[in-house]
C-alpha cells in the first residue's frame, strides 16, 4: 500500500449527509440553504448538539464573497476552525478532501463539510459571461468544454446523438431524485432540436443553473459507530491541478488531462485495479454531456474512443453495468458550483447505504464521484465504500 | 530624396449594398460601401494597413508613426502610440496623431516627407484611417465608407519620390463634429461644394502646379478627394484633368473614406503605375493640401502588397440593414449590461506586449513557443529564460473550435478556436469566415480587432482570420 493510501484509506467515515432542494431558490438566502443541508446531515448522524459535537468546518463556494463566516454565522459554529475552499467546479470535493485530511491527520474527531452556491442572485440567466477579460473572449463555460468536440468527433466518429443519449438518461434519472431541479423526461428529438448554445451543445447538453447546498458529517472511522451502524468509509479523495488546456501545447483535445491524473491517484489510494469491475455506481461531472462522455474514458471505465458503443448499449444507465449520475447529475440538479461535489457525496452515501429509493443500484459497495472545472483546470475525485 | 518605400491598405471585407439602406434587399452587383464590422474601428484598420505596408521591411527601422484619423475613438489618449505598439515597433519611435480634418491623411504624408528630407527621421510610417458614422437614414450614411491606407516614407530606394507640396487653409463651417456628437454635421450641400470644396481644391492644385512648374496635362495619375462622385467630376473638368488620368474616387465600392479617401486612391495608382509616371494627390478639409510624386524603377522591385485591389476582391455582403445597425451599435439592446469601470488598466498595461503587440515567448532551454508570457515554461519548466517573439505576422492553424451562440454578438455564433501559431496554443475568435467553413487544421493569420467595448473604452486584442490563398 502506498503511503498516501495508508494515510487515507478507511481512516475516515461519512456518518451523516444532507442536501437541500436544488433550484431557483428565489426566496432563500445562502444561509437558508446551508442550514437546510447541515441540519439534515446532523439529523442523519444523530447530532443534536452541533456546537459541541462538530470540531471544525470546511466549506466550499466560488460565488460567495463572505468567506467562511457565511457558513459559520448561518450555523452559529463559533470558537472552532472554519475554512473556505475554492477550486472551481471541484470546490465541493476539495472541501470534503480538506475535511477528510484533517480527520485522518488526527486534528479533529468530527468535521462538518458544507458546499453551497447561489448563482441565481446575480441577475443573469445561464452561466456567467465574463466581459472584463482583456483577452480570450468569449469566456463561456459551454465554449470551454465544447473544445474537445470537433477533435473527438473527427477521431472517433461520435456525434451529437451520442451526447443526446446522455442528456436523456440524466433527465430520466433526475425524475427519481426528490431534491433535483429538473424532473422532466426528454426525448432524443428534444435534445437534438433544442437551440444551440455552443456547438455541439444544444440547450439540453448543458447543466441547469441553480442554487443549492449539501453537507456531510465525517468522523474518525473508529468513532463512526457512535453515530450510525452503517457508516460509509472514505477509500480515496484527491484533487488535481492541470494546465489551461487552451494553451497546453501537448493537448490533443480528446480528453481532459486532470481527470486521468486524479483517477490514477484515487485508484492507488483505494486499491482499485479494474475500475469498471470494482466500482458499482458513479457520479460524474456532466456540466455538459461531452464532459460526462470523456470522463467515462478518462476515468478508465472504458477504452478511449469507445464511449459511443457503451452509450448505445446502456452501460451507464440505471440497470446498466455501471450506472452514472443516478440522481440526474448536474443536468437535473443544476450546478451551484461549491455544492455539487458534496451533493455527489450525498448521493453516493445513500447508494451505499441502500437508501436511494427508485434509483438504487442494488448491492452497491463502491462509489466514485468526480468533478472537473475551470477551463477545465481542476479535477476532484472521491471514492467511498462499505466494507 | 524622400519618397514612398512601400504602401498597404485595409478595406473591411464587409459590404453594405446601398439598396439595403432603409430596409431593402441586397442587390448583387449594385453600388455598395465598405463598412467596419463591430470589432473594427479606425485603429484596427490602421494596424492592418500598417502591417500590410511593412511586409518585408524591418520593423525596427521605423523611426516615427503618424496616424491620421477623424474617428479615433479617444479624445485624450494617442492613437499612434497604440498603432505603434500593435505593430511591435521600437519603443523610442516618435508618434503623433493628426486629426480634425479630412485632409489629415495628406497632411501626414507631407509632414513625413518633410521629416525625412530634414533628416530627423529615416523612415516614417503614415497611416490614414477613417470610420465615419452617418446617422441612420441620412445621405451621409449612404455616402460614407470605411478604410485605411498606409505608406512607408523614407529615402532608401523609394518607389515614388516626392516632388512638390502645397497647402491652403480656410475657415469654413461645412462639415463638423463637435464634442459629444456621434454623427457628422453638414451645412447645405450646395454651399459646401460651391464655397468650400471646389474653390479650396482649385486653389491648392493651381498653387501646386505653379510650384512644380507643371501643367494639368503633365500627370499620368491624379487622386482627388471628393465629397461625392458628381463634385469629383466637376472638379476634374474644371482643373482640365483628362478623364483617363483621374483615379476612380471609389464611390459605390468603398464609399467616402474620409481622411483615408485620397490616400486609398494613391494606393490604387501605385498598384497600377509604371516607373517614370507623375502622380498628383489632393486632400480636402478646412482648406486643402496636395503633393506630387514621380514613380521610380523601385516600383517594380517592391514585392506584392495587400493594397486596394486585393481588399476589394475579398468581400461579403451584409444581408440586412438591421444587422448593420446592430454591428455599428445603432440599434437598441439591453445586453450586455454596462460595466462602468471597464477592464483593468493595470492588467492591460502589464500585458500590453501580449495583448496589443501579440508577442509570445520562445523558451531558451527547449525552444517551445508559448503565449502569453509566463514565468515557467509550459513544456520544460525552465524558469525566466525566454525571448519574446512576434506572432502577429505569423500564420497558424486551427487545433479545435466551437460555435458560441451564447456570447453577445451581432451575428451569432461567435467562432472560437484554439489555434496553434508556431506551437503556441492560443484562444482566438475566428472572424471573416462562414462558420460552415471552419475545420480543424485550417490555416489562419492574426488580425488586430476590438474584441469588446467596456467602461466606455475599446478593448483591442487579436482575432484569427482565414489565411488568404493569395497572401498579397
Amino acid at each position: 500500500m502506498s503511503r498516501a493510501a495508508e494515510a487515507i484509506r478507511d481512516r475516515v467515515a461519512v456518518v451523516g449527509v444532507g442536501c437541500c432542494q436544488f433550484g431557483e431558490n428565489w426566496d432563500q438566502a445562502p444561509s437558508d440553504m446551508i442550514v437546510d443541508a447541515a441540519y439534515e446531515a446532523y439529523a442523519d448522524a444523530g447530532i443534536d448538539r452541533p456546537q459541541e459535537q462538530i470540531d471544525a468546518v470546511f466549506t466550499g463556494s466560488i460565488y460567495s464573497n463572505k468567506g467562511p463566516h457565511e457558513c459559520a454565522d448561518a450555523l452559529k459554529l463559533f470558537e472552532k476552525p472554519v475554512t473556505m475552499v475554492s477550486n472551481y467546479c471541484a470546490t465541493g470535493t476539495d472541501a470534503f478532501r480538506c475535511g477528510v485530511m484533517s480527520v485522518a491527520a488526527g486534528l479533529y474527531d468530527t468535521v462538518l463539510v458544507v458546499g453551497y452556491d447561489k448563482p441565481k442572485d446575480r441577475g443573469v440567466a445561464g452561466p456567467s459571461v465574463v466581459m472584463s477579460q482583456v483577452r480570450d473572449l468569449p469566456q463561456t463555460p459551454a465554449g470551454w468544454f465544447a473544445l474537445c468536440a470537433a477533435t473527438y468527433f473527427e477521431k472517433y466518429g461520435a456525434g451529437r446523438e451520442d451526447l443526446a443519449r446522455i442528456s436523456v438518461k440524466n433527465h430520466h434519472n433526475g425524475t427519481l431524485a426528490p431534491n433535483s431541479f429538473l424532473k422532466r423526461e426528454i426525448t432524443l428529438e428534444d435534445a437534438l432540436g433544442a437551440r444551440m448554445i455552443s456547438w455541439p451543445f444544444g440547450l439540453y447538453d448543458c447543466a441547469a443553473q441553480t442554487d443549492g447546498a449539501a453537507a456531510a458529517v465525517i468522523t474518525r472511522a473508529d468513532l463512526a459507530s457512535r453515530y450510525r451502524d452503517d457508516p460509509v468509509l472514505v477509500k480515496a479523495v484527491t484533487v488535481m491541478a492541470g494546465p489551461n488546456p487552451q494553451k497546453d501545447p501537448g493537448n490533443d483535445f480528446l480528453r481532459w488531462k486532470p481527470t486521468g491524473w486524479a483517477a490514477k491517484v484515487a485508484y492507488d489510494q483505494a486499491g482499485i485495479g479494474d475500475p469498471m469491475a470494482e466500482i458499482d455506481v458513479a457520479q460524474l461531472h456532466d456540466c455538459f454531456t461531452l464532459t460526462e462522455l470523456l470522463s467515462y474514458e478518462d476515468l478508465g471505465f472504458i477504452q478511449k474512443g469507445s464511449a459511443k458503443e457503451h452509450i448505445a448499449e446502456g452501460t451507464f444507465e440505471l440497470g446498466g453495468a455501471l450506472p452514472v449520475n443516478t440522481d440526474g447529475g448536474l443536468k437535473a440538479f443544476g450546478h451551484p458550483t461549491g455544492a455539487t461535489g458534496v451533493r455527489m457525496i450525498y448521493e453516493n452515501t445513500l447508494q451505499l447505504q441502500g437508501r436511494a429509493g427508485e434509483r438504487q443500484v442494488p448491492g452497491a459497495t463502491t462509489a466514485l464521484s468526480h468533478n472537473i472545472g475551470g477551463h477545465p483546470t481542476a479535477c476532484g475525485i472521491a471514492i467511498l465504500g462499505r466494507s | 530624396m524622400s519618397g514612398l518605400e512601400s504602401y498597404g491598405a485595409y478595406v473591411p471585407p464587409t459590404r453594405l449594398g446601398l439598396s439595403t439602406l432603409g430596409g431593402g434587399a441586397p442587390k448583387e452587383g449594385g453600388p455598395e460601401k465598405a463598412v467596419a464590422w463591430n470589432d473594427e474601428d479606425a485603429v484596427t484598420m490602421a494596424v492592418t494597413a500598417g502591417a500590410a505596408c511593412l511586409r518585408g521591411f524591418e520593423r525596427d527601422s521605423v523611426d516615427a508613426v503618424l496616424f491620421a484619423s477623424t474617428t479615433y475613438p479617444m479624445k485624450e489618449k494617442q492613437g499612434a502610440a497604440l498603432v505603434a505598439r500593435a505593430l511591435d515597433l521600437r519603443s523610442d519611435v516618435r508618434t503623433a496623431d493628426l486629426s480634425g480634418s479630412l485632409r489629415a491623411g495628406i497632411s501626414a504624408l507631407r509632414s513625413a516627407a518633410d521629416a525625412v528630407t530634414a533628416g530627423s527621421a529615416r523612415r516614417v510610417l503614415v497611416v490614414a484611417s477613417d470610420c465615419r458614422l452617418g446617422a441612420p437614414g441620412s445621405g451621409q450614411e449612404r455616402n460614407f465608407g470605411d478604410g485605411a491606407a498606409a505608406f512607408l516614407v523614407g529615402d532608401a530606394d523609394p518607389i515614388a519620390t516626392f516632388e512638390a507640396g502645397h497647402a491652403v487653409a480656410e475657415e469654413i463651417v461645412d462639415l463638423w463634429r463637435a464634442e459629444g456628437d456621434r454623427f457628422v454635421h453638414s451645412w447645405e450641400e450646395r454651399f459646401v461644394v460651391q464655397e468650400g470644396y471646389l474653390p479650396g481644391m482649385t486653389q491648392v492644385v493651381e498653387g501646386l502646379l505653379e510650384k512644380a512648374g507643371a501643367g494639368a496635362g503633365d500627370f499620368e495619375r491624379i487622386a482627388l478627394y471628393a465629397p461625392d462622385a458628381r463634385s469629383h467630376a466637376t472638379l476634374a473638368r474644371k482643373l482640365g484633368f483628362s478623364r483617363e488620368a483621374v483615379t476612380d474616387p471609389l464611390f459605390g465600392r468603398v464609399g467616402n473614406a474620409g481622411c483615408a479617401a485620397a490616400p486609398l486612391q494613391l494606393v490604387a495608382t501605385l498598384e497600377t503605375a509604371s516607373p517614370g509616371e507623375r502622380l498628383l494627390v489632393a486632400g480636402y478639409g478646412d482648406g486643402a493640401e496636395a503633393v506630387t510624386l514621380a514613380t521610380t524603377a523601385g516600383l517594380e522591385k517592391l514585392g506584392p502588397r495587400r493594397g486596394l485591389a486585393w481588399h476589394l476582391a475579398r468581400r461579403w455582403t451584409v444581408p440586412s440593414y438591421d444587422l448593420y445597425l446592430k454591428a455599428r451599435n445603432l440599434g437598441t439592446s439591453e445586453y450586455p449590461m454596462p460595466e462602468d469601470q471597464g477592464l483593468s488598466a493595470t492588467i492591460h498595461h502589464r500585458e500590453r506586449d501580449d495583448d496589443v503587440s501579440f508577442k509570445g515567448q520562445r523558451c531558451q532551454a527547449c525552444g517551445a513557443v508559448q503565449f502569453p508570457a509566463q514565468r515557467v515554461c509550459e513544456s520544460c519548466f525552465a524558469k525566466d529564460r525566454f525571448d519574446r517573439v512576434r506572432l502577429s505576422d505569423r500564420s497558424g492553424h486551427v487545433v479545435t473550435y466551437t460555435f458560441d451562440f451564447f456570447f453577445p454578438t451581432p451575428r451569432p455564433p461567435t467562432v472560437v478556436t484554439i489555434s496553434d501559431i508556431d506551437g503556441a496554443r492560443i484562444h482566438l475568435q475566428l472572424v471573416d469566415c462562414d462558420p460552415r467553413q471552419v475545420t480543424t487544421g485550417m490555416a489562419i493569420e492574426p488580425s488586430f480587432r476590438c474584441i469588446h467595448r467596456v467602461g466606455g473604452r475599446p478593448n483591442y486584442y487579436w482575432k484569427a482570420v482565414p489565411l488568404p490563398e493569395e497572401p498579397a
